[in-house]
């Protein structure tokens, strides 16, 4: 893989810090042994599919049997295509509510951690509890109390008597409720680090000064931790595009196909459906909107952030 | 926390640079806001209720289920629910392929990526380790959709489509973001400790695993929880790669059992119980280490 490297040096440190680099050109041979298996084993698994999919994507491929070239077709009979749009309208809608609900909820619990409060170790541990439970079985319990409890408890109100799930127009904020409950136990941890790094003098000045909470939020709090606005913004609008788990508990993207999100559907098409290079295709356009979304959202949210 | 802090990060990475001032209990001259208290213990309501429910309903008869809303303590309580989701979800075998899954992702990983960060962050100055970083670390940006189809091809092509290969491949997909939480860490370790070591005649390997390895422990930590977690939870990975009833996840076999359970909830929440539980117990006892180290990822 590479030459011999020259020995290293073993005399005292020099200031500019040198002794590992001294081989001018090449790093030691156990430097390329480190990275380069970890590359091969990447590229193998990780990069190849990404490439045999596009690859795919040019196909008519079923998934079995024989398959022929047909250029950027599937492609093109994706943007016609009326599940597919549908797809990606509930994602979007689906995870532009939830992060918003996602970071408003936990700003506000986090902002009420870092107050003084009783028992604050307790109730930052039970935030976080969520995090640790896999989302698909919890997601089961919250089957049972949107389609059983629920229906018992607000037996007067027909949008819950009749079992939220199975409401074409509604079904899909249970869905929200379901993600939301989880992603808030990270959004909060983060938050709650961003604000235990502004120093308390600060609101004191600021009181001092006749500010009031309100003004105090908006003029000191939130410009000092959106940093962790960033973070946590496109992280979970990241993760909710890709929404799965949560809907295949509670929902299974019916009724019908309103709550069908993307990922649901290529996984859908693709094993079962006999639609394995379509939906590549549309995993590929997939990719090309998540990454244009996070690129947008980082500009953006970068531009307004305060200055450290 | 307070680990990360002792040595200066030479470059630091996006997010805030000021330093967390820690302060005790005791500091804190301000008076107790009840109304935060009020505020943050209903809304914990949200998080507790649900389990809650998850432990009644699996202590109840269906016909005490039946009768109320779900929410009622039962009386008598109903015990056998968990000896019979015991055996109808083969619970031993999918908890052993869990843990087995679980702790060989993390041991794996802990191995490897932080031998592949020391690499490239001790070089970051040179082409090629520069390259592979930015490779990986753009792979981040790949979701997880677009690979899912080909890889289920190649996962059985191999022979990979059971726990062996889901080893495999969360250790392999973990890289991308664990390079990106070690490498930082790893330029902030002085140089010169490597170099006592190298003076008394160690090689590079030797320097890696004596001298560098111990000193991530924290690092180790945040990257063994996140991996621990991630593994032990996830659903859709075992759902495309598994093809052997056999070697079914926890979460796979709740998956898998739902349909059978459509009428018995009772026995069904015992198995959700079951298949929660070990985790939830890991981090009841270890909760204030758990966060610490999940916010040393994220906040690096």
């Amino acid at each position: 893989m590479s030459a011999p490297a020259p020995p290293p040096t073993t005399e005292a440190p020099t200031a500019d810090r040198a002794p590992l680099r001294t081989g001018r050109r090449r790093a030691q041979a156990a430097f390329y042994w480190m990275v380069w298996p970890a590359l091969v084993l990447f590229a193998g698994f990780h990069t190849l599919p990404v490439l045999t999919g596009i690859f795919y994507s040019l196909t008519n491929y079923a998934g079995y049997g024989e398959w022929n070239f047909v250029g950027l077709a599937n492609y093109g009979n994706l943007f016609g295509d009326d599940r597919v749009l549908r797809a990606y309208g509930f994602s979007f809608l689906f995870a532009i509510v939830a992060t918003v609900l996602t970071n408003v909820i936990s700003l506000a619990i986090a902002m009420g951690l870092n107050a003084r409060i009783v028992a604050r170790n307790f109730f930052r541990g039970v935030f976080f509890v969520p995090y640790v439970l896999a989302i698909l079985v919890i997601g089961y319990v919250f089957q049972f109390f949107f389609s059983s409890s629920l229906p018992k408890i607000l037996s007067s109100w027909p949008l819950f008597r009749d079992n939220i799930l199975t409401n074409e127009t509604w079904a899909w904020t249970a869905i929200v409720v379901l993600a939301v409950w989880q992603a808030c136990a990270f959004a909060i941890i983060i938050y709650l680090s961003g604000l235990q790094t502004i120093p308390r003098e600060l609101y004191e000045a600021a009181s001092l000064d006749g500010a009031r909470p309100w003004r105090q939020f908006r003029s000191l709090t939130f410009p000092l931790i959106s940093a962790f606005f960033t973070i946590n913004v496109v992280l979970s609008l990241k993760s909710f595009l890709q929404v799965f788990d949560p809907i295949v508990a509670l929902t299974g993207g019916g009724p019908g196909t309103s709550t069908e999100s993307v990922t649901l559907l290529i996984f859908r098409g693709g094993f079962t459906g006999g639609e394995f290079a379509y939906q590549t295709a549309n995993a590929v356009v997939f990719f090309v909107v998540i990454t244009m979304v996070a690129l947008v959202q980082l500009r953006v949210l970068r531009r307004r952030e305060a200055e450290f | 926390m307070a680990d990360t802090t002792t040595t200066t990060p030479d470059d630091a990475p996006a997010a805030p640079t000021r330093r967390r001032l820690r302060r005790s209990e005791s500091d804190d001259t301000r008076r107790i806001s009840w109304w935060a208290t009020a505020l943050v213990a209903v809304c914990s309501l949200t998080v507790l209720v649900p389990l809650y429910l998850a432990v009644v309903v699996a202590l109840k008869t269906p016909e005490q289920l039946a009768a109320g809303t779900g929410f009622e303590w039962p009386n008598p309580v109903r015990w056998e629910n968990f000896g019979e989701a015991w055996r109808r979800t083969r619970f031993p075998q999918a908890l052993t392929n869990t843990a087995l899954i679980t702790v060989g992702s993390v041991v794996l990983t802990l191995l490897t990526s932080s031998l592949v960060s020391y690499g490239i962050a001790r070089n970051m100055h040179r082409r090629f380790f520069k390259g592979a970083y930015l490779y990986l670390l753009a792979a981040l940006f790949i979701p997880f959709p677009i690979i899912m189809l080909p890889l289920v091809k190649q996962t059985a092509a191999l022979g990979l489509d059971n726990q062996a290969g889901l080893i495999v491949l969360y250790t392999i997909y973990g890289l991308s973001l664990n390079i990106f939480i070690y490498t930082a860490y790893i330029r902030s370790i002085p140089i010169e400790l490597e170099e006592a070591a190298r003076v008394d005649g160690a090689s590079t390997w030797r320097v890696l695993w004596q001298v560098i390895f111990p000193l991530l422990t924290p690092m180790n930590a945040t990257v063994g929880i996140l991996t621990c977690v991630w593994a032990w939870n996830d659903f859709i990975m075992p759902l495309v790669v598994l093809t052997e009833p056999g070697s079914r996840t926890l979460p796979l076999a709740q998956y898998v059992f739902q349909g059978q359970f459509n009428t018995d909830y009772t026995v069904a929440f015992a198995s959700y119980l079951m298949a929660m539980a070990p985790l939830l117990l890991v981090y009841v006892f270890s909760q204030r280490w758990v966060i610490s180290g999940v916010t040393r990822g994220s906040i690096k």
